[in-house]
């Protein structure tokens, strides 16, 4: 790889980072070392959440809640723990306001259903047309079902939410706002809290979509104006399976159960069931364990190096990529060009070359983005595009992987003759 | 990853300039295919006169493997009864999931053949059978809505 070309300046020990990582190490077919630029997509997994899993699995594994005797104490402790854990990360005060659902989409599914469950004609839900698959169809669905009226923020051309017809949008009809806090396909950071405070003026429920805000940003759900929050772990270097919903205890004690089952009730007669109170209520079946346990070894992972660190190697590296690909020719990028409420996420078209190409391209020089929609068509859409090439960062990218990156670029226009 | 053996430069042609790319009339049916994990999309009209493709015109947006393809399928069946088509795209679709083991036969399949690397990229194999897929719905309807009239 080169030397880095601008300036470069991160409060992290990338090498030490990166050691945790044996993928990052890896070598790709052709020899290539692996440049890993899909993190927004999924993060890798430090050795250290590896091993918390594999001693779970190894030397506590039983189930949880229901088990009499010491492994099953052992391993509902563990679970529980990983529950503490992930509340002590995002600002909760108690922890029974964090459900473990089997991923993102899980989670915002609940709170649409839950929430759902008192919509009528009349009521309006406000989204926004920069949100990822998982936070619009479960709203549109909600709508079909109750009558509500699906309401959406549009979006500028520099990529931000638009913000200027507010108050038409949230009205005291408005019984929901559900938006998401870092664009999964622009990277905008959106303000939260300003919305929240107006959705709350007229009584509204504020849900956050915070999968790509908790990887890469401190959280404090107690000033953060969210009355839910979704989120995921594979993203933040935890494992697949398990995701999370926050709520605030009141609210998540008003709720009607989502899915049914065991551990979620409090007496059950044949002519009717009692419901557990949060957050057993949510957590029907046998919940994902050893998930739970990894994802907090993730959650002290991220903490041990701080997160504020982390942040701010996240806006270097995509000040960083910005820059760089500023310098392709033919590369418009989709969302804020400039670094500045900002998350690591850039999506861009190539002129000439479509995502698809670019990506494989890239591929068999060892470097891994994505190409498509990225589950967010309608914001594609709003930019007059069918897809884009998407790099995302996080806090193992090192500048040399971006010079890579613009490298392979160039490349991908000289093969496709675009040069 | 040999990547001039996925980019041929006759796929790289067929991307350029597709062959009948445009809607046109008359047709007896028309589909839209989606690739919905990438977003590709064709839209394919299909004409028959009894059992023989008289015209296949689509509108598609998508990647040069999914363009390319249409192209080279529009070619292959047109002219054709619907079942030496069907019999092609068999043949085709051995070649897309024999993973670079399948001998591509150059009589049937023609400007097919330069599909055989997509097979060595298993992402990419679905963006070759997008404009196939669209073609078969279209055809099978086509069919079945003739089928009908005849029996009535």
């Amino acid at each position: 790889m080169t030397t880095t070309r601008t300036t470069f300046s991160s409060p992290l020990d990338l090498q030490s980072v990166r050691a945790d990582f044996p993928i990052l190490s890896r070598e790709l077919a052709g020899g290539f070392p692996l440049v890993y630029l899909d993190s927004a997509n999924s993060s890798q997994k430090p050795r250290q959440v590896v091993q918390a899993i594999e001693d779970h699995y190894l030397i506590h594994n039983a189930n949880v809640a229901r088990a009499m005797h010491q492994l099953g104490a052992e391993a509902t402790a563990a679970y529980e723990g990983g529950r503490d854990k992930v509340a002590a990360f995002i600002g909760a005060t108690n922890s029974d306001e964090i459900v473990f659902t089997k991923n993102a989409s899980e989670a915002l599914n609940l709170a649409a259903h839950t929430l759902g469950a008192s919509l009528k004609p009349g009521d309006e839900v406000v989204i926004t047309e920069m949100e990822h698959h998982s936070n619009i169809v479960p709203w549109q669905l909600a709508c079909e079902r109750t009558g509500a009226t699906l309401k959406w923020f549009g979006v500028t051309d520099e990529g931000r939410l638009d913000l200027s017809n507010i108050e038409e949008l949230i009205t005291e009809r408005t019984k929901v706002v559900a938006l998401t806090w870092v664009s999964n396909a622009l990277g905008t950071i959106n303000p939260i809290t300003e919305i929240a405070a107006k959705a709350h003026a007229v009584g509204a429920t504020v849900v956050v979509d915070a999968s790509q805000a908790v990887p890469q940003l401190r959280v404090d759900v107690s000033t953060l104006g969210a009355d839910l929050l979704a989120f995921t772990g594979h993203k933040v270097t935890g494992p697949t399976g398990v995701g999370v919903l926050w709520g605030r205890y009141d609210l998540l004690a008003s709720l009607p159960p989502f899915l049914g089952g065991g551990e979620m009730i409090e007496i059950v007669r044949m002519t009717g069931s009692t419901y557990a109170p949060p957050p057993a209520r949510f957590e029907a079946g046998t919940p994902p364990i050893a998930q739970a346990v990894g994802l907090g070894a993730a959650l002290d992972y991220l903490s041990g190096i701080g997160m504020d660190k982390i942040a701010a190697h996240e806006h270097a590296i995509t000040a960083y990529a910005l820059k760089g690909l500023k310098t392709v020719p033919g590369v418009t990028i989709l969302g804020p060009a400039e670094a500045v409420d900002r998350g690591g996420a850039i999506s861009f078209e190539l002129d000439g070359v479509h995502p698809h190409d670019v990506a494989t391209v890239l591929d068999t020089r060892g470097i891994a983005v994505r190409a498509g929609h990225h589950c967010a068509r309608p914001v594609h859409e709003r930019f007059g595009v069918q897809s884009s090439t998407r790099a995302s960062f996080y806090l193992y990218t090192t500048p040399e992987e971006i010079d890579a990156l613009v490298d392979g670029l160039g490349f991908v226009r000289s093969f496709f003759k675009v040069a | 990853m040999q990547l001039d053996s996925l980019y041929q430069e006759i796929i790289l042609d067929h991307y350029r300039s597709p062959h009948h790319s445009g809607l046109a009339e008359p047709y007896d049916v028309e589909v839209h295919h989606v690739n919905p994990s990438c977003g590709d999309e064709v839209t394919l009209r299909v004409e028959l006169d009894g059992d023989v493709v008289t015209a296949v015109t689509h509108d598609s947006v998508g990647c040069s493997i999914s363009q390319a393809s249409t192209s080279v399928m529009s070619d292959l069946v047109i002219g054709k009864p619907v079942a030496d088509g069907m019999a092609t795209y068999e043949k085709f679709l051995e070649l897309m999931q024999g993973r670079g083991n399948v001998e591509p036969d150059e009589e049937v399949l023609e400007d097919g053949v330069a599909f055989a690397g997509v097979a060595q990229f298993p992402a990419r194999v679905k963006c070759a059978l997008l404009g196939w897929s669209a073609w078969r719905d279209a055809t099978a309807q086509a069919l079945a809505t003739k089928e009908g009239v005849h029996n009535a």
